[in-house]
Formats: C-alpha cells, structure tokens, sequence
C-alpha cells in the first residue's frame, strides 16, 4: 500500500495551492435595511470656485503612438470664469446605516483621442463601469486601488466595451493606461448614491439627501479635498461652495513630507 | 553456474488495484505514470503554441469559437496580448519542466534504469512514489494557474522580477504567479528527491559484473542527470521561495528601492533583480543539460542497436557527457551578457560557453562513427536518432553566435535565441523521446508499433520541425524580439509578417502529425503485433526480461553480467548481438 | 502463480526471427537525400534570403558584422560537414542480407585529433568575438560625448537632456507625474525635483534626439521592472535594470527616424513599447535643444 504521511504531503501541497487561489476572494457585506427615499429630501447645490494664477495649459507629447489622433493638453485642472471643473463632491458622512439600491444603469468611461472621458467619475459598489475604447488604437485599463480588488486589462482597437465592477467603496481609485502615460482618471467608488462632479461652470448637485447633518468632500485630483459640514432639512436644498487656491498647489509626496529616496 | 542464483527477500506485493497502478511504488509503473503525465503536459503545452502561432500570424483576426473556450483570453473574438503572454509563459513552463524535464530522465530513467543495471527496485521505493506525487500536484497547481483571477502569469518561463515581484505589473502576476512559483517549488522538490534515488540506486545496486563501464550509455545519462539534478534544482526552490517571500510576506529580495508601477510606491528596497537572474540560471542552464543528457544516452543506445555496431568511443562517450555535465554549471552567466552584469565577467563565461561545444561535438562524431561501417536497420526508432543527431548539429551550431558577446547583444531576446534552443533543447530532445517511445514501446506494453504509420509520423514531425524553426533564426536575423504579441506597432517589424504565417501553417501540420503518433500509439496497445522478449536483438538487460517485466524485473534471479553493454557484430560470433548475460566462452 | 505463468505462454506468441524493415535501400536513399537536401536549403536561407540583419548608422556595426561573417561561415562549413557526413553513412551504410557490420569499437586517436581541432576553432572565435566586445564595452565613451539619460517604464521610454549646465538634476521617485510628459514639465514623468537649481535646464522627451557623428553616452534606468534599450539600426541592445544605472556608449553616422524597441519582456503591451531615435545634424540638433531647452 502507499504510506500515509505522502498522502498527508500530497493533501498538504494541494490545500497550499488552493488556499493562494481562493485567498484573495472578497465579498461585499450590505449594511442595514434597503434604504427607501420617503420624499422628504432635499438636494444639495454648490460651485467650485478657483482663485490664484490657472496653470497654463501643457500639450502631451504623444509623438510615440501616431494612432493618437488630434492634439492633446494636460486637462487636470479646468477652469472658466474662475470655476473648477472636475471636482468630485460627495457625502463622507452623517447617512443613516443603511443599505442603498445597487443602480442596473451602466457608467460609461470612454477612451478617445488617447485620453479618458470623463476624467473624474463617481460609481456607486456594484454598478456596471462601461468601458469603451473609440481609438484606432490599444489601451490597457489599470485601476490600482488601495481597497478594492487591482485589476489591468487591455482593450485593443475594434474590441467591444468592457464591463466590470467594484465591490467596495473607496476615494478615489487612479486609473491609468501604461501604453500611453499621460492617460489619467479617478474613479471614486461610494455605497450609496450622493455624489457629483462639477461641471463647466463649476456647479454640481447632489440629489434626494434625506433631512441630517452631513459632512461632504470636495476633491481635485491636484489639490486635494476640502470638507464642509452642512445641514439639510426637510424638503429643502442646501448650498456647499467651494473654493480652491491655485497657488498652493497640492504634490502627493512632496518633498518636506516624505524623506527623499536614492536610486542607487 | 550456482552462484548466480541469488537468495532474495520476497517483496510484499500490493494487492489492491490503488496499491498495484495509483500509488505505487514499483519503479515501472512509476515510469509510465510519469511517461503519462508528460505526455499530457506535452498535449497541453502543443496547444498552448498553437494559440501563440495564431496570435503572431493572424493579430487582428476574430476567433469567436476559442473565445467560448477562454472566455477571459479573448474579447470579441481578438486574443489579448495578456493572454498571448500567459500562453507563452505556460507553454515553456509546461515544455521544459513538465515535459522535457520529466519524459527523458523521470519517465525511462525510472522505468529502465532499475533492469538495465539488473536490479529488482529503487532504492527508495516510497520516495519515488512520492517525487511522482509531487511531480503530478505541481502540475495540477501549474493547470490551476490558468483559471484564477487575472489569468496565468505574463512574466515568461525565466519569470524575472521585479515583473514577477510586483502583482501590479501585469495581468496574471497576481494569483497566477503565486500558483506557478508553488507548482515549481514543489517540482523542484521532487526532481530533488527523484534524483537522491537515481544516483543511489546506481551506485549500490548494480548487479554482479555490472562495472560502471559496462552501463549502458542510457545508465550514464540518467546518472549524470541526476548529479546535475542533485545541484540544480535546490538553488531554483530556493530562489522560488525567495521569490514567493517577496510576493507575499513583504520580503525584498529581488526589489530595489524606489520602484514605481503605474505611478504607485512599490514598498521595499535593497534586492537586486539581477541576484534572480543568477540564481535562476544557475539552475536554468544546466537544465539545458538536464534534459539533452539523458536523450544523448537513449540516442547512442538506439543507434548500437540499430547500426548492430558498439557505439564508437564509449569511454569517449562517457567522458563527454560528464564533462557538459560539469562545464553546464559554469556557464550561466552566457544568459546575462546584456543583463547589466559586468561586461567584464562576461569573458570568462563566454570562453566556458564555446568550450563546451566540444565534448558536444565530441558525441557527434562518436554518433557519426558508430554509423560509420554499419548496417544500418531503417526502424522508426532509428530514423528519430539520425533525426535527432541533424537536429542536435544545427541547434547547436548556432550557440556559437550566441555565445560571443558581441553578437549576444545582437541577437539576445530575440527569436533567433527561440530557434536556437527550440531546435536543441526542444525538438532534438522530442526527437530522442520518441525514439525511446518506439524502441521501448515493445517491452514497456508487450506489442509493437506499427512501422508504417511510424514511419510517416517521422518524416512530417522532420520536415515540419525545420520549416517552422529555420525561418525563426530568419526572423532574429531580421531582428524580430522574442515574446512580441503581434508584428502591427514596429515598422521594422512588419515586412517580417509572411514568415509568421509560413511558420503557424507549418507548426499546424506538424502538430496535426503527432495525431500520427497518438493514433498509432493507441491502436497498437490493442492491436499492435506481439513483441518477443528481444524484438529488436538487442543486448542489454532490458531485454533479458519477459516482456512486459514483471515484479521485480527478474523472477528472483538476478542476472550475472559478463559483457560490455554493445557487443554487435562480435567476429566469431554465432549472431550478431552479444547479449550482456552471455558467458564469454 | 502457475495460472500467470501459463497466461504468459498463451499470451507471448514464439520469439519471431527479426525481420528487418522492409525496403532499406529506399529508406536509407530518401534519407540521405532529406538530410542533404535540408542542409543545403537552411545554409541557402541563412546565406542569400531575403531576412537580413537590419540596415544600421552605427560606427561600430562593421566590426560586429564581421564577426558575424566569420561565425557564420565557421558554423555553415561545420554544419554543412556534418550533414555530408551524416547522409553519407545513412546512404552508404544501410543494411544488407548476411552482412555484418564493421565491429570498431572506435578511435581514440581520430577523436583526439577532432576534438583538438573543434576546440582550436571555437576558442579563437571566442578570443576574437571577445575583442570585439572590448572594443563596445570594455571602455569609456570618449570624452565630450553627448550625455544623456534614457528611462523606461512600462511601456514607454524617456530621455533627459542635462542641458547647458551639463549636469542632472536630482530626481525623486516620489515625484514621478506621468499625467504630464509635455518638455518642460516639472516635476514630469521623470520626478525632477522643481526645488533643484541642476534641474531647472534639464529637458526630458519621450523621443531620443542625437546629433550624428558624435558619441552619445546613454545611461540607461528604469522605474519599474527591467526593460531593453533595443534599436535594431544601431546593433545595440542592453536590459535597463530598476536600481541600476548603466552606461553605454554609441555613434550614429547618419541622419533619420529609427525605432527604439524594448527586448525585455515587460508586460502586456511589451510589444509595443516604442519610442524613436532621432539622429539630427549637429547644427539642427543645437538648435533642437536651444529651442526646448529655454523653459
């Protein structure tokens, strides 16, 4: 016959292997009751404001894939008539412990002319990311959150949307495309469904907020966040404006932060 | 004539079927459960080529029918260069560890190594059964790489870090390159423990007159194997789990300080990524010899049988493989001249590269001259050694542009370094594994196979292996580099697409002609002629036995060996073999 | 055991004479003819197809595709020898009705005087493949070669230019800004330290612009795994390793567009890691750098 303890070494070798395979599976844990609005809520409406000198536009230099058509300027920061655009506005907290609808309607991020459409996005945990490639040319899709699960995907030429989601909420999730550096997006991901982006003009609504206290975030991927804490009472919009200065522009890591770090 | 009876302990014999076929620890049905496993592994790994040969030749074409089968390689149709990589990186994985690793020195080793030298077991019985074991789980856990999130590793077969350190690197270097670094381990493991019991077994259990220079060349290889396997693989565990420590417990072995992927921190700092590299060829290329050696001795044990000639030179013979055993360790660096390794270092290993070519030009002409006088038998075995001597010369010729440095810089990563050791390592090693396949077969399954269907298998797996891997030196010529998805992006690049084509509809004919091989393989275990004891009047031990060899190999007596292993052709003699068990008078 | 013993009776049909497979003459004739026929046509491909090692503007190229030359023409007389022989012993040698073959058991002294021979020629194509090497990498780029700093990451390459100070700029991992790789860009993909006086004429591109007939002395780095500085017209090919910074040094004799590759396996877009040498006339090369250089 065969002697235990291989067996024993075999079992072992297989549960190892198992165990690194299915170690980093994640589920997602709904919170509370399945939030219903009562139609007492109010809405939230701000504008972003932008004081100090605005960068001057930098053309990217795409010279390394011809494909990419047209030309192209660093658009982190947006600004018309003193207003920021792209600033995403969410409540960080104050909602009631509950577990809100999982939205079936798909966010759509589009790549086109080597670029990513829109650059700042919000996505509630579960909903359908929609991911569509209108170049002539490839791209890879790499989200390294911190949180939710990493993934990196390519997406050639002619290749039909892709689909995906994330389980869990976190702001802001960078998105990138390593074949063409300069292509840069934020995803933020929340459970629930009061966030928004600003638009042209700097405005931005958050819809159907349930009367409470609330703290809300503002953030700009250069100049980081700013919180405000407002009240919404029943039936009734509140305001939240606010304002970034260009002139402290903000450096993840800058150097009086962090110690410097040789290459050898 | 009474001393050659020999007083032997009974072996407890298994008596259930599990005991008998699953785990078991006679070393014949050991051999042929590795004999199994690689060729299942082969299966897998010819079609992970031919998903690669699709890719490189028809980039943009839609293959919706394999996107039902991989969902997750293809989208709409087209093959993601992820998952071309991940094949990639499978196919040499399977190839050179699951395959090339396992048929030559594993399988026939285990299964003949015992008779040839008149011995009724392993040493070790249950740590065979065990490197077996381990050898099928590794192989399990290397499948199972193909199906976690993200996919396969996309990192090749040499999996240099920190490509392979970092999950954010890639598409399947996440799980995937977990799955693959504890499948390799684990092989490692075993290839270890298989080798203790090789050399043992040769050392200790050789039968009466059985001297070391009366071994058949084949015992000489899967010995030599062993030694190098001995060396080789612990320094590969070691670095796997290195590697597998910096992936998951936050170790930095192979990381530097300050790497930055996809504008993220990568935490860390202090490893080198060229310490991998030496660490990884230092197995890695006496893996080369790994696998070539123990083929070097089937090929020479054919060709005495069939040429009905003693092989020229067998001390010579002997001589040569222990020295590419030896030399092999010496030479590892011949991978890195354009790795950042000190230019400087990268003399001595490129003397040591070329000085190797001789005890391998050395075998040629012994193989040369032992065809020399013959009279040759045309048997399919036999067809697959002269096959394989071609195959071996012009593989082999071309690592001597490869082994100077100045033309390493040309050349390294690109495909005429794929056609180079495709051509020596790969298929001049498939060859000698068929030509064991066929001259085995008799004895291993009591039946022979059929010549013609044989024959036919032969002349298209010959020609196919030159049309598909002549034209890859052209394309290295042409500068093409290695493990390229497509030909679309570069310029210099895209004249080179005709060749693509041309070589996947050869490596799709020459695949379908191993269906030849399959077909014949099947329907002779049920049908195939009845093979006597000694179908091809041969000498060795082998074929003293019954066929198939029972328990224990030789009914309770151990033979008494009188005789060097390749005594054709002997003048005076009333046949023209000698059979090692002969008495001289 | 008597029933087994009986079962191989049954079973084992009487040992049949050999009978050696069918038509040897045919088999050993097509043989030989294949082996001739497969040495001939692989030593055509290699010596008059239309794949050749690509055109190059490097000064050092002749000397490698000298040594190329030789190689070649060593290998091709070796392999095409061994494949005379080889099918001249398939042909001659095949089996005959009641002959027997020669029973040499071999020669040591033929095999010493080969094997002495093989390892004369292949030594002096090591020592002089080795000369070439020193020749490439065993120095100095000579002194005034133009400096510059090649760094890849995944997929892309950059360059930097120490500007009219000739010195670098500190650069900082945790600097590095991908989003923005306009020329001028601070801190820019390459994390230039904005607070760096050394820095603040440094020019980074993402293509490589050299001026012809001048040394260019290339450190190459990378930010993330290793990478290859790969450009087929220049015959040159060396990993950038993360933690490393290696030098090496070239000229280029004429002027155009080429492409630089990546040779390292560096993830999924491996294949398309392209950026373009740009080798420039001396006069427009200085203006290249007056002109972007200003910022």
């Amino acid at each position: 016959m065969f002697s235990r303890r291989t067996i024993a070494a075999f079992l072992f070798t297989v549960t190892v292997a198992l165990g690194v395979s299915c170690g980093k599976q994640e589920t997602a844990t709904p919170a509370g009751p399945v939030w219903k609005p009562s139609g007492n809520e109010g809405n939230v409406t701000g504008v972003i404001s932008f004081t100090g000198a605005v960068p001057a536009p930098s053309k990217l230099d795409m010279s390394n894939d011809s494909k990419c058509e047209g030309e192209n300027f660093l658009d982190d920061v947006v600004v018309k008539d003193g207003k920021l655009q792209n600033v995403f506005v969410y409540v960080k907290s104050g909602l009631p412990q509950a577990a809100f609808e999982t939205p079936t309607n798909d966010v759509t991020l589009d790549q086109k002319g080597c670029k990513y459409v829109p650059r700042v996005l919000g996505i509630q945990t579960g909903q359908p990311l929609r991911i569509v490639n209108s170049d002539t040319t490839n791209h890879n899709i790499h989200p390294v959150p911190k949180v939710n699960r990493e993934w990196n995907e390519s997406q050639l030429a002619g290749q039909g949307p892709i689909i995906r989601k994330f389980s869990k909420p976190e702001v802001m999730i960078p998105v990138k495309c390593n074949q063409h550096s300069w292509m840069m997006a934020h995803i933020a991901v929340l459970s629930h469904p009061f966030f928004a982006v600003s638009d042209a003009s700097g405005a931005f609504t958050i819809k159907g907020l349930p009367p409470g206290e609330y703290e809300i975030e503002a953030w700009h991927e250069r100049y980081g966040a700013k919180t405000a804490k407002i009240k919404v009472a029943e039936k009734t919009d509140a305001k939240a404006d606010f304002t970034f200065d260009g002139s402290v522009a903000y450096q993840p890591g800058s150097l009086k932060a962090q110690p410097a770090m040789m290459i050898p | 004539m009474s001393e050659e009876i020999q007083a032997l302990p009974q072996i407890k014999k298994p008596a259930t079927f599990i005991g008998k076929y699953v785990f078991s620890r006679d070393h014949k049905i050991i051999g042929l459960q590795y004999f199994f496993l690689a060729l299942a592994a082969a299966l897998a790994g010819t079609l992970m080529s031919l998903l690669i040969r699709l890719r490189l030749a028809w980039p943009q074409e839609r293959w919706p029918l394999l996107e039902m089968i991989f969902p997750n390689g293809f989208s709409d149709g087209l093959m993601k260069p992820e998952f071309y990589l991940a094949m990639v990186t499978m196919h040499g994985t399977m190839m050179v560890f699951m395959v090339l690793s396992v048929a030559p020195q594993s399988a026939f080793g285990n299964y003949f190594l015992p008779i040839q030298i008149g011995a009724r077991e392993m040493v070790f019985p249950r740590l065979n059964m065990l490197s077996f074991w381990l050898t099928f789980a590794s192989f399990v856990v290397l499948i199972a790489a193909l199906f976690v999130a993200g996919g396969a590793p996309i990192g090749g077969w040499t999996f240099y870090p920190p490509l392979s350190a970092i999950a954010s690197a890639g598409p399947g270097q996440g799980a995937g390159a977990d799955l693959w670094l504890v499948s390799i381990g684990v092989f490692c493991l075993a290839a270890f423990l298989g080798s203790i019991n090789f050399i043992v077994t040769t050392l200790t259990r050789r039968t009466k007159g059985m001297s070391l220079m009366r071994m058949p060349l084949t015992c000489w290889g899967w010995f030599t194997t062993a030694c190098i396997s001995l060396l080789a693989f612990p320094v590969l565990l070691v670095a796997g789990l290195l590697l597998f420590l910096d992936r998951n417990f936050g170790m930095s072995f192979f990381k530097p300080a300050g790497l930055v992927v996809t504008g993220q921190v990568i935490e860390g700092g202090g490893g080198s990524p060229l310490l991998w590299q030496h660490l990884f060829w230092f197995f890695g290329h006496p893996e080369v010899y790994l696998v070539i050696i123990p083929v070097m001795g089937v090929i020479s044990h054919v060709m005495a049988t069939f040429a009905r000639k003693p092989v020229f030179g067998h001390r010579a013979m002997v001589t040569a493989m222990l020295a590419i055993g030896a030399l092999g360790f010496l030479i590892w660096g011949h991978h890195m001249f354009v790795s950042g390794m000190n230019p400087r270092l990268g003399l001595a290993f490129s003397v040591l590269t070329l000085v190797i070519g001789v005890p391998s030009a050395v075998k040629t002409f012994n193989w040369l001259g032992t065809l020399w006088g013959a009279r040759i038998r045309f048997t399919t075995p036999m067809l697959f050694a002269i096959g394989f001597v071609s195959l071996f010369v012009s593989g082999g010729v071309t690592g001597l542009v490869l082994g100077q440095m100045a033309l390493d810089m040309v050349f390294h990563d690109t495909y005429f370094v794929t056609g180079h050791f495709h051509m020596v390592m790969g298929v001049a090693a498939v060859f000698g594994i068929f030509a064991a396949t066929y001259y085995w077969f008799p004895k291993m399954f009591g039946r022979m196979m059929n010549e013609t269907m044989g024959k036919l298998h032969f002349w298209l797996t010959f020609a196919g292996v030159y049309a598909i891997f002549v034209p890859f030196h052209l394309l290295g010529i042409a500068g093409h580099p290695r493990r390229y998805a497509d030909t679309l992006w570069f310029d210099f690049l895209k004249p080179l697409e005709p060749l693509h084509i041309f070589i996947t509809i050869a490596a799709f004919v020459t695949a379908a002609a191993q269906l030849i091989f399959a077909g014949n393989f099947l329907l002779s275990l049920r049908k195939g002629a009845r093979a006597g004891d000694n179908p091809w009047e041969a000498t060795t031990l082998e074929w003293t036995v019954a066929t198939p060899p029972p328990m224990e190999n030789f009914a309770g007596r151990l033979p008494v060996v009188h005789r060097g292993p390749y005594e054709y052709s002997t003048p005076g003699a009333a046949k023209d073999y000698s059979m090692q068990t002969e008495s001289l008078d | 055991m008597k029933i087994c013993e009986l079962k191989l009776v049954i079973h084992s049909p009487l040992p049949t004479p050999h009978s050696p497979p069918p038509l040897p003459t045919l088999m050993s004739r097509l043989l030989a003819i294949a082996i001739w026929l497969t040495a001939i046509v692989t030593a055509g491909l290699f010596a008059w197809s239309k794949w050749r090692l690509p055109e190059s503007v490097a000064a050092h190229s002749a000397m490698i595709d000298h040594q190329f030359k030789i190689t070649l023409a060593v290998i091709g007389v070796g392999f095409l020898l061994a494949h005379a022989a080889l099918g001249y012993v398939v042909w001659r040698y095949r089996a005959k009705d009641g002959e027997r073959a020669s029973p040499s058991q071999g020669n040591a002294r033929v095999e010493f005087i080969l094997a002495g021979c093989v390892a004369v020629v292949f030594i002096a194509l090591a020592i002089t493949g080795q000369r070439v090497w020193a020749r490439l990498r065993l120095n100095q780029a000579p002194p005034g070669a133009v400096q510059i700093e090649a760094v890849a990451q995944q997929f892309v390459w950059n360059f930097r230019y120490p500007g009219p100070d000739g010195k670098f700029g500190r650069t900082d991992p945790r600097l590095y800004r991908d989003a923005d790789n306009s020329i001028g860009a601070r801190p820019g993909p390459l994390g230039l330290d904005p607070n760096d006086p050394l820095g603040k004429d440094d020019i980074v591109t993402p293509t490589l612009v050299a001026p012809a007939n001048r040394p260019i002395s290339l450190s190459l780095l990378s930010k993330d795994v290793i990478h290859d500085f790969y450009v087929p017209a220049l015959r040159m090919k060396q990993d950038a390793v993360p933690g490393m910074k290696i030098n090496i040094h070239f000229t280029a004799t004429r002027e155009g567009r080429y492409e630089i590759a990546c040779a390292e396996l560096c993830g999924q877009f491996h294949h398309q890691m392209r950026a373009y040498l740009d080798v420039k006339s001396p006069r427009d090369y200085e203006e290249w750098l007056k002109k972007n250089g200003k910022q």
